[in-house]
């Protein structure tokens, strides 16, 4: 039950504050935890929450405060009772997202990022949320609408008006499809839960079997999981709680992909059982799962399937009745950072922390959760190693092509006629992906999300494999009517909002490129705003802290090189033009002053030395 | 051989404080004697050193500090930019809209209301054809012109703008480097 005025209360805060931390054992590792339950509960962090819990957790309460405004999920000012945040991927827009938000805000009387006067609602955008297949989407208080339409937003208007708690809002709203077009070995697996463990004689044994695979990391950068393993399982924990872990990496932000959420929503036995395979190999007692927070709605499906496993011996004590055969699984929140699916930074998150990226080396194999040996797997390789586990190191190596085995399950999204989950051996074709899901007039394909490569028709006979494409499983489709350039500047302001602010280069850097990229777009850009672009994405790549700053402009220059003219199109012939109307810089002051003489106006000096664009034919400069 | 470099012609350097604090001009005159040197290099055309009102049309250097808060700036800085090869722009202000922009969160409108209330005889702005017009926003002048160097500082220290300007009429690309510009 949610308290209304959280403010109004101050007893009931303390109960519910108090309440958590028990749950906690006030242990400050778990500040993210405890920063969302009390959140849900009390609607927002208040100053005096935010002090409530930093005194509970013996913290500094600057360091409770740095972690609370650092998630974009958490918020230490009222958002209304009703949270409502637009899921502002290209594929969102694309499918007419800004209308639909338009429509609702007018209904609503609100302004985005404004909240309602009544403190009931506020409407704003928020990074893609993983539903591309199925968007236009939304979260409201953290759970997702999918397939919006505008009588879906009238209705929801209506349900908020008349204050309906979200559980008596229509089940079909939430509805969240799995859409799995086509299966291989792994959706297409036929085990039943504990099969793989069954299956497995000895760690030394299963970890030769990883090797043996060829499985490689299947969150883009493809290190070979055998290695990870290997290396974290030789390394000594250290201290008195010394330990290994296993982390399950489900913070998939990357625009675009949403195998995850699908792979723990149909095949969660699977992945927690390559999470069980990994423990067996590195001797972990204990595996996390970072589970991003936009599948919170996933996480009472997945406790129950980790509630059935223990009950079954799969988890927990002596499994299979094997003795020392110790393992368990707790699954954690993330609350809207996409950096946090950089492995460092959801380490840092995991215990507590803001999102910021460790340095390397030390690696998580060495030094990872706590400071001890942890591999960090993305969902997808775990559940690939169960299926090694069950069905042999040599069925598996197989599949694909000489330097990946396996499978890659796709999420595919944007224009075509059948969005949603395919699975496919390494080193099919994109043309061959394009033609099973029915894309027809396809002018680029952004393949790895927002910091992957963009490709035109003539690189569409490109392999995805790791020899090739290499990709986490974003795979974004764009026809012809589509104008790369705002794919790009969508992705450009992504970075903005999602740079963590720890290093300059990126910080600064992501903000640049976002402005240059902005004034293209209103009409004001030259040939020498495309050089500064340039300029731009040099620094970012070479002096970033980690992979989102460097990988940052990735859009802009594929897109510069492949698609250059949606840019040219833009700017005006002069060489340089300012970032805003001069002209109408001075209208406040025309108001002011009454003045509307030719020395209150910059348009007649400013036109005469202006030619092409924005000129009409025969003006004579 | 051992032919003397040609003699070099003097290069013309102009320089401007649009809404700066002049601060960076004081701390141009802290290259102290060294000022002898330059002006062995170079000869000062509309600067407030010489008092010379207008840009001579072939000057080489434009140093401006201060951002751009009103029109007789965006003016002014047209006038460098049309007339100047090289335009640099000097110290935090000009760079970044600096201390003035601080007002940029607010609405010109509601400041000056703020600023000519008279208790008890309403709000008089001042508004005469010679007062330059506010613009809306206080801006970094690269928003308005094309900058072709920056000289960040608040000020640039007399040794950073000495090291910058003898780079620059050497032929160099500017580097300033530690201690000049980054001290960690």
């Amino acid at each position: 039950m949610r308290i209304a005025n959280a403010n109004g209360d101050g007893q009931d805060c303390g109960r519910v504050i108090d309440a958590v931390l028990s749950r906690h054992q006030r242990d400050a590792t778990r500040l993210m935890q405890i920063l969302r339950e009390i959140q849900e509960e009390l609607d927002w962090l208040s100053p005096q929450t935010l002090t409530a819990i930093a005194e509970g957790l013996k913290l500094p309460r600057a360091k409770v405060e740095g972690v609370a405004g650092f998630y974009h999920f958490f918020h230490s000012e009222p958002k209304g009772r009703y949270r409502v945040l637009w899921s502002d991927n290209i594929t969102d827009r694309m499918l007419g997202n800004a209308d639909l938000m338009a429509r609702m805000c007018k209904k609503l009387w609100l302004r985005p990022g404004e909240v309602s006067e009544d403190q009931l609602v506020s409407v704003d955008t928020t990074s893609c949320t993983g539903m591309c297949d199925q968007g236009p989407a939304m979260l409201v208080n953290y759970r997702p609408l999918t397939r919006m339409t505008p009588e879906r937003v009238d209705k929801v208007v209506d349900l908020i008006r008349h204050k309906v708690p979200l559980d008596e809002w229509p089940a079909e709203y939430f509805v969240v499809e799995d859409n799995i077009r086509r299966k291989d070995a792994l959706l297409g697996n036929d085990l039943a839960p504990g099969d793989a463990l069954r299956a497995m004689r000895g760690p030394a044994e299963m970890l030769e079997a990883i090797k043996a695979s060829g499985l490689r990391g299947r969150g883009g950068a493809g290190f070979s999981t055998g290695q990870k393993w290997e290396f974290c399982r030789n390394a000594v924990g250290t201290g008195a709680h010394g330990a290994h872990y296993v982390v399950c990496n489900a913070d998939e932000g990357e625009p675009g992909t949403f195998k995850d959420r699908v792979l723990l929503s149909a095949h969660a036995d699977l992945v927690f059982e390559g999470m069980t395979v990994a423990a067996y190999v590195i001797g972990a007692k204990k595996g996390l799962v970072y589970l991003r927070g936009e599948y919170r709605y996933l996480l009472d499906k997945l406790n129950a399937v980790l509630e059935k496993r223990r009950a079954d011996k799969l988890l927990g004590k002596s499994i299979l009745g094997q003795t020392g055969f110790d393992f368990d699984i707790e699954v954690h929140l993330g609350a809207g950072a996409y950096i946090c699916g950089e492995e460092t930074a959801l380490l840092e998150s995991l215990e507590g922390h803001r999102g910021v990226p460790r340095k390397r080396p030390p690696f998580p194999v060495t030094s990872g959760y706590l400071g001890q040996p942890t591999a960090v797997n993305n969902v997808e390789t775990l559940a690939s190693a169960a299926l090694i586990a069950a069905k042999g190191a040599a069925w598996y190596k197989s599949i694909g092509t000489a330097k990946s085995s396996g499978t890659k399950v796709l999420s595919i999204s944007g224009d075509c006629a059948r969005p949603g989950i395919y699975e496919y051996p390494y080193g099919v074709t994109v043309s061959q992906v394009l033609a099973d899901c029915g894309a027809i007039d396809t002018q680029a394909c952004q393949i790895a999300g927002a910091s992957g490569l963009c490709i035109a028709p003539g690189e569409f006979g490109r392999r995805i494999a790791f020899e090739d494409i290499p990709t986490g499983g974003s795979f974004m489709i764009f026809d012809n009517t589509r104008d790369m350039f705002e794919v790009a500047r969508n992705f450009v302001h992504f970075f903005v909002d999602e740079s963590c602010g720890f290093c300059t280069p990126c910080r600064v850097g992501t903000t640049l490129l976002k402005n240059v990229m902005d004034k293209i777009h209103d009409g004001h850009g030259g040939e020498y705003d495309i050089g500064d672009a340039q300029r731009v994405i040099k620094t970012l790549k070479t002096a970033s802290h980690c992979g989102l700053g460097q990988t940052a402009g990735n859009c802009v220059a594929d897109t510069l090189q492949k698609f250059r003219p949606s840019y040219e199109l833009r700017l005006t012939v002069r060489e340089f033009e300012p970032a805003f109307d001069l002209d109408k810089a001075l209208s406040k002051m025309r108001e002011v002053t009454g003045r509307d003489d030719p020395g209150a106006h910059f348009h007649i000096a400013h036109r005469k030395s202006k030619s092409g664009v924005g000129a009409k034919a025969g003006d004579v400069s | 051989m051992n032919a003397a470099a040609p003699t070099k012609r003097k290069l013309k350097v102009a320089t401007t404080s649009l809404a700066g604090c002049f601060g960076c001009h004081m701390s141009f005159l802290d290259i102290d004697e060294r000022i002898l040197d330059l002006v062995e290099l170079v000869e000062f055309d509309r600067s407030p050193i010489t008092d010379i009102k207008h840009c001579s049309p072939d000057c080489d250097l434009g140093i401006i500090e201060g951002g751009v808060c009103n029109a007789e700036n965006v003016h002014v800085l047209q006038e460098f930019r049309k007339n100047c090869k090289i335009l640099i722009a000097m110290g935090a202000c000009a760079i970044n809209g600096g201390l003035p922009a601080q007002r940029n969160s607010l609405d010109i409108r509601d400041i000056l209301a703020a600023v000519y209330a008279r208790p008890g005889r309403g709000v008089h702005i001042p508004n005469d054809p010679e007062i330059p017009l506010l613009l809306n926003e206080v801006h970094p002048l690269h928003e308005v012109v094309k900058i072709d160097y920056f000289l960040p500082g608040c000020p640039p220290s007399g040794d950073a703008i000495w090291k910058f300007l003898t780079d620059l009429l050497a032929g160099r690309t500017p580097i300033l480097g530690h201690g000049l510009i980054h001290y960690d």
